[in-house]
């Protein structure tokens, strides 16, 4: 029919005030132009300006922007030099679906009421058209209860459904365009999976046209035509998914796709897992924990940890990984000592420590140091890294102030950063940057472990890449050990020689990292496995639908298995009635499970 | 359409609200007590203020005992507390008259004040934090914020002051002083309140304005904002219908501060206007020492902030989806 592009972008820039107020560029004579029905993927790391495009084919420009250039999207245009205005057509014929969905919905009003609310407000339907081609969507998107979800509130769903609940709210108006706003970004991987399906099922049936938004090579992967690679407002490259996965001819393409895969070149050192019998350097033994008021049973009221135990050697990487929710972060809030245990010990060398903070002993405290996800929050901007680094020395070790200043210089050249940044406040640093001083505070304490609580989930592919290449080789410099949380495997599986899987505050499987690389597993730990998208186009086809599980009705229970209600190879009779033996496998890893070695290499 | 039954969706914030009324008990159960001992350390007593410096020591104490002011202090406490509940809270020592009916005489002026205060000042205060908060940053929002600025600042004597000089001197519009005349018309009736009610009006505007601009403000910067924004939502109703309804909480508190304010802090107003109201009935009290009264109106004063916050925090559990499924 019409040949001429369905979304053409010439020369688009966008430009801020920058702090000092001059003006700063932050997408950079970019053009583009996308056909009826294809997706566009624009993939970039934070700062690259692709999220600024995107909401600027809205017509929309965060506050203190200015956009300019010539967008066409239909027969609207940007400033109105078409039928109408971009920004007339938000909500209508351009629609968005945002990042985070949990934030994006309005919190004291019902989802179904905002799922309509566009093509209400722009009469594209009446109210019971709308209700009714919202269920269907909500039947596509593979909703549960498509008839009555919409009648909740947003804190009752989940993310991922309400991801997708904002996804059937994009689509309510037919619209010509559709923008993804790195729309699984803060998914666990097993959602993501769900919703990726979900969203490539609609976008081919609507035959809608769309750009889609992302950091995450691997699940553009999945859902686009072409991919616009950009880096600091330019693009680098732009091709074929094909083409950019298989042949990518720019420089920064090719560094995002090898961090897409980390692999550790400092080589994880071999310690060797600590001499066999020699006592472990930090043990957790049984521990219990929760939130909320202790019962006369000594159970917490909202119980997170349920007998968890793991050792960590001298100069080992114990990794723990689990989805949101499975209780990794409290495990390292009770050792650190910020939550008291209900049940169970954390000893260090063999001796108990005590279950709170301020009753341990400060060479207790100084020989473990945790390090927070996101130095953003960590550090006090106020401070200058000496003065953050300084004040850890005085504590610790009560440096004199000459003596402290030469120790921050060999810290900041531990950590790879220039010995003058000790005298920059924290603010004025990069993401990549703040988290290795995030990193030199705990080191300065000279810990024996150092508990890292998704520390390199906030950053880029290629500054995490790195960050894992610091801490391996500290670990190998320094011999010191890490307990390292992540939801992440391929990050797990990179830095750490043991790997414990929490699933809802229970140990399902741990072992060595070998242990992971094929069956047998745990069911969960299959589905965490299976779960990682891949770097090649066909991935999320080759995973099919999840296969269902039979248990879906029953209730999670703290007396049985809790993965029962989501195995896919729960056996009536058992799983449903005994809690679950620890198995050990023949290649060295322990399984929670019911399934025998045999049956669960099988699966 | 929700799974759970109308019975058990209303139980959990029935259940919040209870406590809160059970607490709201409590608090004025605690102030009855801090109010009888604070007028206690009151130097003199109303016997010694009746009789006057000429008075013997053998004088006062028959009328301290004829008064029962020779009682013990927690026997005299629980005896007012009993009336308090009862609704006797005793008889005025230096009027000698129930307290009851003192009260009840100046109520009506007081809530008449309040009320039309608050029928002028809080739309008033909404339009001037929402148009605030829309042009955050702008002209607009400088000028209403220098402005609003300027009327928290000035004390109140002054703003009735330069109202009674401009209006009442210079003009000859209004009254200087609010006499109410019996079976007034409208006229009469808006001339005899229009500088009383702008007066109060001017802090309760700018206090309100300015806690709504601040609770507009904190929710324009959430996420589901923008969002709404890229729906296509027009600015009014992206304000009354989405931001408004997760604002409630904080304004509706506000609110409550400023009308507990208009109910027994006029006093300053009351006094410059010759206004019979409360909160110069009280201050009367204090300085004729009149015990009964005294403790009357601060108990009143308390219960109803405890009665206006209680509604306050209602409101915000119901607005809130989270609190009100609790």
């Amino acid at each position: 029919m019409n040949p001429a592009p369905h979304v053409a972008v010439r020369n688009l820039s966008v430009t801020v005030r920058a702090p000092d107020g001059s003006p700063l560029r932050i997408v950079d004579d970019v053009s583009f132009t996308i056909q009826r029905g294809e997706v566009m993927a624009l993939i970039g790391e934070s700062g690259s300006g692709k999220t600024t495009i995107a909401l600027s084919l809205l017509g929309y420009a965060r506050s203190g922007a200015k956009i300019s250039g010539a967008i066409t999207v239909g027969k609207a245009s940007f400033g109105g030099a078409g039928q109408a205005t971009l920004a007339a057509q938000r909500g209508n014929r351009i629609t968005y679906v945002a990042q985070s969905a949990a934030a994006a919905f309005n919190p004291s009003r019902r989802v179904i009421e905002q799922v309509i609310e566009p093509a209400l407000i722009h009469g594209t339907a009446s109210a019971a058209e709308a209700r009714k081609h919202s269920m269907a969507l909500f039947e596509a998107l593979a909703l549960p209860n498509p008839e009555t979800i919409g009648s909740r509130y947003p804190h009752e769903l989940s993310g991922g459904q309400l991801q997708r609940l904002m996804a059937a709210m994009a689509l309510i108006t037919r619209p010509d365009l559709v923008i993804f706003d790195e729309p699984t970004t803060a998914l666990d991987v097993t959602t993501q999976v769900e919703v990726l399906q979900a969203f490539r099922k609609v976008v081919r049936e609507q035959g809608a046209t769309g750009v889609y938004v992302s950091h995450d090579l691997a699940v553009v992967a999945q859902m686009a035509d072409q991919i616009l690679v950009l880096n600091r407002g330019k693009v680098r490259e732009q091709n074929s998914v094909k083409a950019v996965l298989e042949t990518p001819s720019d420089d920064y393409t090719q560094t995002l796709l090898a961090a897409a895969q980390p692999v550790i070149k400092a080589a994880v050192p071999t310690v060797a897992p600590t001499a066999v019998g020699a006592a472990p350097l930090l043990s957790i033994e049984g521990i219990h924990a929760g939130y909320g008021a202790i019962d006369r049973n000594g159970c917490a009221a909202h119980p997170v940890l349920t007998d968890v135990s793991l050792h960590i050697g001298r100069g080992a990487a114990v990794g723990v990984i689990g989805e949101s929710g499975s209780g990794k972060s409290t495990v390292a809030r009770v050792v650190a000592g910020l939550l008291a245990p209900t049940a169970g010990t954390v000893s260090l060398d063999g001796e108990p420590l005590a279950a709170s903070l301020n009753r341990r002993t400060r060479e207790q405290l100084r020989r473990i140091q945790i390090v927070f996800q996101n130095a953003d929050i960590a550090l006090n901007p106020a401070h200058s890294v000496g003065e953050i680094l300084g004040r850890v020395l005085r504590f610790y070790h009560g440096s004199s102030s000459h003596q402290a200043r030469q120790r921050i210089a060999e810290l900041l050249d531990l950590i790879r950063l220039p010995a003058g940044i000790a005298d920059r406040r924290c603010d004025e640093l990069s993401g990549g940057q703040k988290q290795r001083v995030n990193l030199a505070r705990a080191l300065a304490a000279n810990p024996d472990v150092i508990l890292c609580d998704e520390v390199t989930s906030a950053l880029d592919t290629v500054v995490r890449e790195a960050i894992l290449e610091l801490l391996a080789e500290l670990r190998r410099d320094l011999g010191v050990a890490y307990l390292f949380i992540s939801h992440d495997i391929a990050t797990v599986k990179a830095l750490c020689d043991e790997i414990v899987v929490l699933y809802k505050g229970t140990r399902v499987e741990s072992g060595l990292r070998d242990s992971y690389a094929a069956p047998p597993f745990h069911p969960y730990t299959d589905l965490l496995i299976s779960s990682v998208p891949e770097l090649r186009t066909d991935w999320l086809s080759s995973v099919g639908p999840q296969a269902s599980a039979r248990f879906a009705h029953m209730h999670e229970s703290a007396a049985l298995c809790r993965f029962v209600p989501r195995c896919p190879v729960a056996v009536a009779g058992r799983c449903d009635v005994t809690p679950p033996p620890h198995r050990a496998m023949t290649a060295g890893n322990t399984v929670l499970c019911h399934r025998t070695e045999s049956e669960l290499t099988g699966s | 359409m929700s799974a759970a039954s109308p019975a058990s969706r209303w139980r959990g914030p029935l259940q919040l609200v209870a406590k809160r009324i059970g607490l709201a008990f409590v608090t004025l159960g605690l102030v009855s007590a801090v109010i009888f001992t604070i007028s206690g350390l009151l130097p003199g007593d109303a016997a010694q203020e009746l009789l006057g410096q000429g008075a013997t020591p053998e004088q006062i104490a028959a009328l301290r005992s004829e008064m029962g002011l020779d009682r013990p202090a927690l026997v005299r406490y629980f005896g007012w507390l009993r009336g308090i509940v009862i609704g006797d809270p005793g008889k005025s020592l230096v009027a000698n008259m129930p307290v009851a009916d003192i009260i009840s005489e100046r109520l009506p002026n007081t809530l008449v004040l309040a009320g039309l205060t608050t029928l002028f000042a809080v739309p008033i205060a909404f339009l001037v934090g929402i148009w605030s908060a829309v042009t955050r940053g702008h002209a607009a929002d400088r000028a209403l914020n220098i402005m609003t600025l300027a009327m928290v600042a000035l004390p109140e004597f002054l703003v009735a002051t330069i109202a009674v000089l401009v209006f009442s001197v210079k003009l000859l519009w209004l009254p200087s002083i609010t006499i109410v005349p019996q079976d007034p018309t409208l006229v009469e009736f808006l001339r005899a309140y229009a500088m009383p009610v702008m007066v109060l009006g001017v802090g309760v505007i700018a206090q309100l304005g300015r806690m709504i601009r601040a609770a507009i403000i904190a929710e324009l910067d959430r996420p589901y904002v923008e969002m709404a924004v890229l729906k296509g939502v027009s600015q009014p109703r992206l304000i009354f219908r989405h931001v408004l309804p997760n604002a409630v909480g904080p304004i509706v508190n506000a609110m409550a501060l400023s009308l507990s304010y208009l109910f027994g802090g006029a006093i300053i107003v009351e006094t410059i206007f010759s206004y019979p109201g409360l909160a110069s009935l009280m201050v009367n009290a204090v300085t004729s020492r009149d015990m009964p009264l005294l403790q009357a109106c601060a108990m009143l004063f308390c219960a109803t902030y405890l009665f206006l916050v209680l509604i306050a925090d209602t409101v915000a559990i119901l607005a809130n989806p989270r609190l009100r499924q609790g």
